[in-house]
């Protein structure tokens, strides 16, 4: 039989706020265990939570961003259960009136576009952590984390391989880090993942009981954990079994799903409106101060590079992937004579390979747009070669020196004086009679050998087009 | 509206409850009386009543994000029954 | 000195008629003297007689808030720094507060001396003191029946003359029933008045805090130190504080008194009704006008509190789990008997009985039924007594159907404790401001007359209660054995 995979993802971002979403506990990651979880975060008796204005803000903009409902009025809501890591006893979290609703983000798979929907986006507050090392058979409990807050977006099943699930899953971890609403540091757990995987025979309608895989904290876990679980679904349907509603655990060590039976036997969470907390009013004004700040959304920014700057769409999606990138990009075409085309070349090209290579964001760029667009104007106007270029590049990175000094100290400007070149080209074809005769004979290939060996001679100072145009003549004879 | 024992049970599992075994009749007693007492409250038609949540009729004030509060787990863990390291210490926790 | 009102404490001790230390110490001496009543259950004497001695010092500078020197006691639901805060329970029994609830804080701030912590029903669930962990406590007017509830301690406490004023916390009527079975002022301002920071909750959405004290006159220069605005409470509402003792003296001439005929059916028993129409006569004495209302769904008040309230608590009491403050069991062997045992140990009775109700109410299939509904009769409830200050300016009534009953009589009964709360849970669903006052006696014991006002008009509700004890001396009256 033909299977179809239906795959749900939830995911949980942290919001990048400085104080907890209740509290005025710190949110920075890697204190010392406790030292950031105050009275309200520590639920200690008669505390009571107020809420985060910047969290709030930060969910608003998430959701314009996805072009989704923005809640008039939302409300926090407690989820019951008990575990050492919730202190109160209950998580709060929205449930009835989450504040972001309905909205999609369109990904790309195989070169076709695909909208995948956005049930909703939620506000809830993080859990603390157990540790459970070196405490004579005991747990410890950390709970620093507790309290950060988190907005738990939720996708429609609209996901049809762990292909779709990995590139929804980096487009909004994309978007998130765009907005500047999520640092996206996963390793840090600001970006967690949960799967609904479920199959079913094609073209059935109905979908298939689906199990939950948590916590999958990588893309290429993602995309291990729902094939993992794909097949073992498939495997156990195809041996006359039935997928039972669970939650699993993805064991990326063994590369494979496990229930989760021991979390809670019986989950009846008695969601109700936290009365400590009262309903969220957004207004009008609110979303259109916001709408107002909002920053130009990536695929807009996209649709404006390939039609203002003629990009192609690989290096119009590059380059709008984040906006430090794009805005450097804009940058230093303001700041150049240069063509679009040629910075985003070198942009996505020997830039991005530089910064690669030494770990460092473009934010962290030692050669700055400025100096960048030096570079490029002096390619643009024919002072220097692509060639020579590379070699200033190195140069700009290696110093804190413009291209021009550089270019200037080095020496490197190209020969544009055509009485030098064409001496030379005399020189090399005097000196290969042989390779003149071949070329003459009809063997086209030889120019090249002639090209390389008067740039060669010219140490890559002449213009390749001027070096063409004269070798071509005196070849000719 | 009577809640039987296991009913109790139950119930008193999802609170992390413990209760005496020679309570439980008492217990699902007093619960059934008290949901007899609730049962009044169907005779009153309320389909097109807003439920009320709060007696103020106020929204939620928001508070500026600006870390406040310093460290103070020493004085905290002062309180707690079992810590280590500046964890609080529990049974083992199987995920 | 314990007759005195606070104004006159606070005039002796600014004249040097006497210090803070002399009048804490004869607080103390008395707290010790009628510890049998069981009102306290910590007396911070040492806290106690150095703050007295700050005040002191403050006094002779001259550098005086309204209340510095005067000593008073704190109902132990409040946090109070490095002191124990037990609620009433077993489950907080070794719990010393890290900080201080906004109330406590707020009353240092004014100058007050404390001298204790005061019992109270565990978590302040109870109508008669008899839930705390530290036993029931006695009242003053006659040892061998209950003070009320929750805030029985402060009842006992301010009837006997151990303290001046206490604070006392009202989720169901907290405060006014027991202000009434022990024959003092007790006053449940409007919800949001006074921060619930640090107040252990009961049931959020119910509860508030405010003055218990020997007359309206005390109650409002207790309420003038309490009340406020809050940043740490979200519920709390930023509307000014008036000046609640200025306008204690305003006539009453025109006021329009309503009484609701639902209050006074043939189920109020006839001693009390002939209590209250006397007082109410008072009130056509000095002027006001008596208008009979209706509020067709108070009956429905009791079902749909004891959801609300039990569905509230048994999320709020989830935190009392062992783990980072209070008891826990000895020698867990796993995750669930850490909680279930040290919750089953920690907590008494009645706080497991309405943990157990709240979590039924609002698990699956049921959450519609009761909690969905309560909250809808919770607005129809409110819309009634809505709708009647729309036609008179106060709503009167009795604040318990009896006077104080026998320590043990209703105990046993739980529906039969919940239902002598029928005249004041509702305010709690509306969130109204009401004040219970002495308005006389039967067989020796205290009735209390309940006078329930519009939002934010506690000033309006005192000046009320004022203009009576200005014509009557049932407030000063003092139990046997304590004047």
């Amino acid at each position: 039989m033909e299977w179809e995979t239906v795959i749900g993802l939830e995911i949980h971002a942290q919001l990048a706020t400085q104080s907890k979403i209740f509290s005025g506990a710190s949110t920075a990651y890697g204190a010392e265990p406790n030292t950031q979880a105050c009275a309200v975060d520590l639920g200690l008796p008669g505390v009571l939570p107020v809420l985060n204005a910047k969290a709030v803000r930060m969910a608003v903009i998430f959701g314009m961003a996805i072009e989704a409902h923005i809640a008039p009025y939302s409300v926090f809501a407690r989820k019951n259960y008990f575990y050492p890591d919730l202190p109160k006893g209950y998580q709060i979290s929205q449930m009835d009136h989450p504040i972001v609703g309905k909205g999609h983000l369109d990904i790309e798979v195989d070169g076709e576009t695909k909208r995948v929907g956005i049930t909703r986006a939620h506000l809830e507050e993080d859990a603390g952590k157990s540790l459970h090392e070196n405490f004579h058979g005991l747990s410890g409990i950390d709970l620093n984390r507790a309290g950060t807050p988190l907005l738990e977006i939720v996708s429609e099943p609209d996901m049809r391989s762990a292909k779709e699930a990995v590139a929804y899953m980096r487009k909004l971890h994309e978007l998130v880090r765009y907005l500047g609403v999520c640092d996206g540091n996963m390793q840090e757990g600001s970006f967690r993942c949960d799967a609904n995987v479920s199959v079913r025979p094609k073209g059935q309608k109905e979908f298939g009981t689906r199990a939950e895989i948590k916590n999958i904290n990588s893309f290429k876990f993602v995309e291990k954990a729902i094939n993992h679980e794909v097949e073992r679904q498939i495997e156990l349907i195809e041996r006359g079994g039935k997928v039972v509603q669970e939650t699993r655990l993805y064991d990326s060590v063994k590369d494979e799903t496990r229930s989760m039976r021991s979390k809670e036997e019986a989950n009846d969470y008695r969601y109700f409106p936290d009365p400590d907390l009262l309903p969220v009013v957004i207004d009008e004004a609110f979303k259109a101060q916001i709408k107002a700040e909002l920053p130009e959304l990536p695929h807009t920014k996209k649709q404006r590079f390939k039609t203002d700057y003629l990009l192609d769409e690989e290096s119009a999606t590059i380059l709008t992937s984040s906006r430090p990138l794009a805005d450097y990009f804009e940058a230093t075409i303001k700041a150049s004579n240069s063509e679009a085309k040629l910075c985003a070349n070198w942009i996505t090209g020997d830039l991005s390979a530089a910064l690669n290579k030494a770990g460092l964001e473009i934010t962290d760029s030692p050669v700055s747009y400025e100096r960048f667009a030096g570079l490029l104007t002096r390619i643009s106007d024919n002072t220097i070669s692509g060639k020579i270029a590379k070699q200033v590049f190195e140069a700009l990175w290696q110093s804190t020196s413009t291209a021009d000094e550089i270019i200037e100290e080095k020496g490197l400007k190209q020969i544009t004086d055509t009485g030098a070149i064409e001496a030379i080209i005399d020189k090399i074809i005097a000196d290969n009679l042989g390779q003149v005769e071949q070329y003459r004979s009809g063997k086209d290939k030889v120019f090249a050998f002639f090209v390389g060996q008067v740039m060669k001679e010219m140490q890559g100072k002449a213009s390749p087009a001027e070096v063409n145009k004269m070798l071509k003549e005196k070849l000719q004879g | 509206m009577s809640l039987s024992t296991n009913e109790v049970i139950q119930i008193a599992h999802l609170a992390r409850l413990g209760i005496d075994p020679q309570d439980i009749d008492s217990y699902a007693k007093d619960l059934s009386g008290i949901l007899d007492l609730m049962t009044q409250m169907s005779e009153l038609k309320t389909s097109d009543v807003e439920p009320m949540a709060h007696p103020m009729d106020q929204v939620q004030r928001l508070r500026i994000d600006a870390v406040t509060e310093s460290n103070n787990r020493e004085k905290f863990m002062t309180i707690a029954p079992q810590v280590e390291d500046g964890l609080y210490l529990v049974p083992k926790v199987i995920e | 000195m314990h007759t005195k009102t606070l104004t006159q404490l606070a005039q002796g001790l600014q004249s040097g008629q006497f210090s803070s230390i002399e009048l804490t110490k004869h607080f103390l001496d008395r707290i010790r003297k009628h510890s049998d009543l069981n009102a306290f259950i910590t007396v911070t004497e040492e806290l106690a007689l150095q703050s007295a001695l700050a005040a002191d010092t403050r006094i002779a500078n001259k550098q005086t808030q309204p209340l510095t020197g005067i000593p008073l006691a704190q109902k132990d639901i409040f946090c109070t720094l490095d002191v124990k805060t037990t609620c009433g329970s077993k489950m907080l029994d070794n719990f010393i507060a890290p900080y201080n609830a906004t109330v406590v804080e707020k009353l240092n701030q004014a100058g007050a001396v404390m001298l204790g912590k005061l019992n109270m029903d565990e978590f302040a669930m109870g109508s008669s003191n008899e839930t705390s962990y530290y036993g029931a406590v006695k009242n003053p007017w006659n040892t061998n029946t209950v003070p009320g509830g929750s805030s029985g301690g402060s009842g006992a406490a301010v009837a006997a003359r151990l303290a001046p004023c206490a604070t006392g916390t009202d989720t169901g009527g907290s405060i006014r029933q027991p202000a009434a079975l022990c024959g003092i002022t007790g006053l449940k301002p409007t919800y949001g008045r006074v921060s619930r920071y640090g107040m252990i909750a009961y049931a959020s959405s119910l509860d508030q805090g405010g003055p218990m004290a020997r007359s309206a006159e005390d109650a409002a220069i207790l309420l003038q130190a309490m009340a406020g605005f809050d940043t740490k409470d979200s519920t709390s509402v930023d509307v000014p504080v008036p000046d609640y003792s200025a306008q204690l003296n305003n006539s009453l001439a025109g006021l329009k008194i309503g009484l609701p005929k639902e209050f006074f059916s043939e189920d109020l028993n006839s001693d009390m009704a002939s209590t209250l129409q006397s007082a109410i006569n008072e009130y056509r004495q000095l002027g006001a006008e008596i208008i009979e209302v209706s509020m067709p769904n108070l009956k429905l008040a009791i079902p749909s509190y004891y959801v609300i309230a039990p569905a509230e608590c048994s999320a709020n009491l989830s935190r009392f789990d062992g783990v980072r403050f209070g008891h826990r069991c000895e020698s867990p062997v796993n995750l669930s008997d850490l909680y279930t045992r040290s919750r089953g140990e920690g907590f008494g009775k009645e706080v497991k009985r309405r943990i157990l109700m709240g979590t039924y109410a609002l698990s699956t299939g049921y959450y519609d039924a009761y909690y969905v509904k309560a909250q809808k009769i919770r607005r129809l409830i409110s819309d009634d007594f809505k709708n009647a200050l729309t036609q008179v300016d106060v709503i009167m009534g009795p604040v318990t159907p009896t006077t104080a009953f026998g320590i043990g009589e209703k105990i046993a009964d739980p529906i039969e404790m919940y239902l002598s709360d029928i005249y004041t849970i509702a305010i709690n669903l509306a969130g109204l401001p009401a004040i219970s006052i002495p308005a006389g006696f039967i067989n020796n014991l205290p009735v209390g007359l309940q006078i329930i006002g519009n939002y934010f008009t506690e000033e309006h509700l005192l000046n009320i209660a004022h203009q009576y004890q200005q014509v009557t001396d049932w407030h000063q009256q003092t139990p046997k054995g304590f004047e």
